[in-house]
């Protein structure tokens, strides 16, 4: 076998995952524009702050865009796979992990040495990297650029490029197009550009993205947020309900009627990050059972979480007078206890069967947990709530949450561990919209009768780590609270198997023994009981 | 404890294991040569391309057996004594059975080529043939050209293969249009082109006469039958179909013909000895189904059957509404009930063919000529439903109630752009000038 190739010696396969030239100078484009960038943070003192930064971000954009052009529109319109497997980038090879650990470095200085990006304290003017986008947050709000805006600037870059590189990807598939320009949109508009906007129209509200819907959102409640609505005239109380109305109403409605996927693959800018420029990422995702379990805990602890944190923020900033203000910290808490308990014993009474043995006791678990936490908090001291002080709580949950697991691990890790991580295993409002997914909605993914062949490429390019494949070759919908409607399951299957749906309720679910193409009287027979 | 042994890990066996696990709690034990693990055999290709890894073409996880006590077994079956009830391995090793399984598949199809058994020529069917390619063909350095010899479903996946690795592919078919044998003229040309907007070359009406050696017993040519072309290559893909994977059988009593032939209740002549999947093949064809069927979904479909026999319910083979599907490169197709091409066409079929102007999408449905009775469509770049048309060829409906109706069959993605009026209108068009 001389001419086997030492494949074993390199991550990679080089042969077959080759750049063409045209490739290799966008790369090269994007790289410099990056640099740029680099010597920012360096703290090297550019001429033209506003020239750089413009030469910068339009080499970046047009490196990707150049590359996806060679990439895919060469070649006929389809499934765009090939080598996959080989790259180094994208089969947790050399590159891949140097990806991470750089993407790593950087949120950990984002969130906790703002000061190393050049971020000014008290008032002192920016340098560095912040220090660049000035002009930038100059011509939108008129104030200097802080971390956030920097960060806010790149992440909307990283999805409008990255975005226009997965149109040109998915360029059969008019799901896959429409989609990602609705993440493109909000992410531009309504991540982006109306914050800075509002803040230019009235300069006492706070940053507030409209899309970010509470518990992702998870600060949106508390004190100082809500004082300002408050104190922010009609816009800032029509933003105070908006937030309110948001979680409660429009959630839910159009949870049932689309699936979660309308927030999270077509409106979040988690979502929207993870299905651009995390796109490459998505078949890293792991598929294993114990994988499943793993995530059902975490999430759903995350979740009981966020609300325990939230409900004891707003609790300890309400009043005990409800001569005062009507909403006291007993008429909230009891509400909270109260829509909890109406949740709950709605499920257990009509969704029972669709609950799993597993879903049930973490149920009744968490259900316990919460109930135990109000009854101590009869028996706790004035400054304390629950077991805890409330911004112990808040910090604690910022820290762990807000910060290293959506940030840190969830993008910082994309090259590892796949591009949801944090939307599988972290997000607490995943978790509700799931919860209401897999009980009450429309949305399913058909399977179409007996055509699977269990190759298995649905299960491997499931960002969620379902394992598609499962259910598809037993002739089952697919109903999963973490399915996210991203499409490319369908997209991949080379049967036409997959369809994401909404329809009635009735027999969205619906496991089968025999699949459709059998024996009538043997389908009947195995099928019925 | 009745002993079930299986014969091979593939669909079928696999399929049947599940089963009878699920009605019995039978010891059940799965022997395969092959693989440690049941595997997609239809997804080694995406292995090769890189769209997967081999772990993930298997369906199960592998804690899945154990937890099912179902007894895997690596072995190679070499001769099987059906009056002592036993087999015997290539290892010496051997087994009592009582009820015995042959669920052994295919392999790929010789025709006394010569060079057939040259270094670097192969099939594309088992695990072993994915890691010859990989030896003979693992870049356009090593493989400067690849040869394709027998113009089916896996000669096409071949191509693909290797095209996705930019190796040049020529690729020899017999007949003067791309499967024609099964597709009807629109279609098969339909794909030709397509094939040939890969920069495939692909070769129509061309015959292999023989494959030459260079000094070490390595491919380095083809001879074309038709022109006495000589074609240099490194690697030959022989995909002129395939045969029942049965040699281990001639010297036991089992009645063999091309297959293992087996009765509607898939039991061959020996009692207690059954066949299922590619390698059985029935005394009499069931309809117009050929007496051996190499589909996945047959073989899963007389695993699910047999097992309900050997649990105690005997049941007959009896496959419901004939359904199929492939993917050439990138166009999608889908067959439910049954669209003839030239070949066994029978002369009341009569045919609506409706060709989308960017040529890759298409449908063909068949109707009898007299009644109208829709008799089955084959459908190109446009997804359907199963269940409809299940449903619609249960209830017998004529031709205009389906393209009529087709919309409601349709499972392409949300927002795509829907061809049915466009067909209504070729349709009514069409029947108005004939």
């Amino acid at each position: 076998m001389s001419n086997k190739l030492n494949s074993s010696m390199s991550l990679a396969k080089p042969d077959a995952a080759d750049l063409s030239t045209k490739q290799k100078l966008a790369v090269g484009l994007g790289l410099v524009g990056l640099f740029i960038l680099v010597l920012a943070l360096l703290n090297l003192d550019l001429p033209n702050n506003a020239i750089f930064l413009t030469v910068s971000l339009s080499l970046i954009t047009l490196g990707t865009i150049l590359f996806a052009n060679d990439m895919y529109l060469n070649k006929s319109k389809g499934i765009k796979n090939d080598g996959v497997w080989f790259k180094s980038i994208s089969s947790r090879g050399t590159i891949a992990w140097m990806t991470g650990i750089v993407l790593t470095s950087f949120y950990v200085v984002l969130y906790f040495y703002e000061g190393l990006l050049g971020a000014g304290t008290d008032g002192a003017e920016n340098t560095g990297l912040i220090s660049l986008f000035d002009p930038l947050s100059q011509l939108l709000s008129g104030r200097p650029a802080s971390q956030w805006f920097v960060y806010g600037t790149l992440y909307t870059i990283a999805i409008l490029a990255f975005g226009y590189k997965f149109i040109l990807k998915y360029r059969h598939n008019r799901y896959e197009q429409i989609r990602t320009i609705s993440v493109m949109f909000f992410q531009l508009a309504f991540a982006f550009l109306i914050p800075e906007f509002m803040y230019l129209m009235n300069s006492d509200l706070p940053y507030y993205d409209l899309k970010n819907v509470w518990p992702l959102n998870y600060y949106n409640f508390e004190q100082y947020r809500v004082d300002s609505f408050i104190n922010g005239g009609t816009i800032g109380m029509a933003m105070l309900i908006f937030g309110i109305v948001s979680v409660f109403i429009i959630t839910p409605i159009l949870t049932f009627k689309f699936g979660k996927r309308w927030y999270c693959s077509w409106v979040c800018g988690c979502g929207g990050l993870a299905e651009t420029a995390g796109d490459s990422f998505r078949q890293l995702s792991d598929k294993s059972q114990s994988a499943w379990k793993i995530e059902r805990w975490v999430i759903h602890s995350v979740l009981v979480f966020v609300v325990l944190m939230t409900t004891a923020v707003i609790y300890t900033y309400l009043g005990y007078d409800a001569d005062k203000y009507w909403l006291t910290r007993d008429v909230f808490l009891f509400s909270v206890a109260g829509f909890l308990t109406l949740v709950f014993v709605l499920t257990m009474i009509f969704k029972r069967n669709e609950l799993g043995k597993d879903a049930k006791f973490g149920a009744i678990g968490y259900f316990v947990i919460i109930m135990v936490l109000i009854g101590m908090h009869l028996f706790s001291s004035e400054t304390k709530l629950f077991i805890f002080k409330a911004e112990t709580l808040r910090s604690t949950y910022g820290f762990l949450i807000g910060a290293i697991f959506s940030g840190v691990i969830g993008t910082g890790f994309y090259p590892i561990f796949g591009n949801r991580v944090w939307c599988r295993f972290g997000c607490p409002m995943a978790a509700i919209l799931g919860f209401q997914q897999r009980m009450f909605s429309r949305f399913r993914i058909t399977t179409n009768g007996g055509q699977c062949i269990s190759c298995g490429n649905c299960s491997t390019y499931c960002e969620m780590g379902i394992d598609v494949r499962a259910y598809a070759q037993k002739g089952e919908n697919i109903v999963r609270s973490s399915c996210v409607g991203c499409g490319i399951c369908s997209a991949v299957c080379p049967r036409g198997v997959l369809k994401l749906e909404n329809d009635s309720m009735k027999g969205r679910i619906n496991p089968t023994e025999i699949l459709l193409g059998n024996d009538v009287d043997l389908m009947d027979l195995v099928n019925q009981k | 404890m009745e002993h079930i042994v299986i014969i091979g890990n593939g669909i079928s066996g696999v399929t049947l294991a599940r089963h009878i696990r699920k009605l019995s709690d039978k010891k059940i034990t799965i022997i395969s040569a092959e693989t440690d693990f049941f595997f997609s055999r239809t997804a080694l290709m995406y292995v090769y391309m890189g769209h997967m890894k081999f772990e993930h073409t298997q369906p199960y996880e592998n804690w899945f057996w154990k937890k099912n006590r179902i007894k895997l077994l690596k072995a190679y079956v070499e001769k099987i004594d059906t009056d002592h009830k036993k087999l015997h391995f290539a290892n010496g090793e051997n087994l009592n059975y009582d009820k015995l399984i042959i669920a052994t598949g295919s392999k790929p199809n010789k025709f006394g080529w010569p060079g057939q058994d040259l270094e670097g020529v192969m099939g594309m069917y088992h695990k072993q043939d994915l890691e010859n390619l990989e030896v003979y063909a693992p870049n356009n350095n090593v493989c400067k050209r690849a040869v394709i010899v027998g113009g089916g479903l896996i000669g096409i996946e071949l191509a693909e293969m290797l095209n996705s690795r930019k190796i040049p592919v020529t690729f020899l078919v017999r007949e003067d249009s791309f499967w024609n044998g099964v597709l009807p003229e629109g279609e098969s040309k339909m794909i030709n082109e397509h094939i040939k907007n890969h920069h495939i070359d692909l070769r129509l009406s061309t015959n292999l006469k023989e494959i030459k050696s260079d000094e070490n017993g390595r491919v380095k040519s083809v001879i074309i039958e038709e022109t006495g072309e000589e074609l240099a290559c490194d690697v030959v893909g022989l995909t002129a179909g395939v045969t029942p994977n049965i040699d281990f059988l001639k010297s036991s009593k089992i009645e063999l013909g091309r297959g293992v032939k087996v009765n509607r209740y898939l039991e061959t002549n020996i009692k207690d000895v059954y066949a299922i999947g590619d390698c059985a093949e029935q005394h009499d064809p069931i309809g117009n189904r050929r007496p051996i069927e190499a589909v996945w979904y047959t073989g899963r479909m007389m695993g699910e059957t047999l097992a309900q026999t050997i649990c105690g319910n005997r049941l007959a083979y009896k496959p419901g509404h004939w359904f199929n599907s492939a993917k050439f490169l990138d166009i999608e197709y889908q067959t439910y009930g049954w669209v003839f091409g030239k070949k066994g066409r029978p002369e009341y079929e009569q045919h609506f063919h409706w060709k989308h102007e960017d040529n890759t999408k298409c449908i063909t449905v068949a109707f009898h000529k007299d009644t109208k009775a829709f008799l089955g469509i084959n459908t190109f770049g446009i997804r359907m439903r199963h269940e409809i048309f299940d449903k619609w060829l249960t209830d017998k409906r004529d031709v205009d109630y389906v393209i009529n109706n087709l919309a409601e069959a349709n499972f392409d993605p949300e927002l795509y752009t829907n061809y049915e009026s466009q067909i209504l209108a070729a349709y009514n068009n069409q029947l108005q000038t004939t």
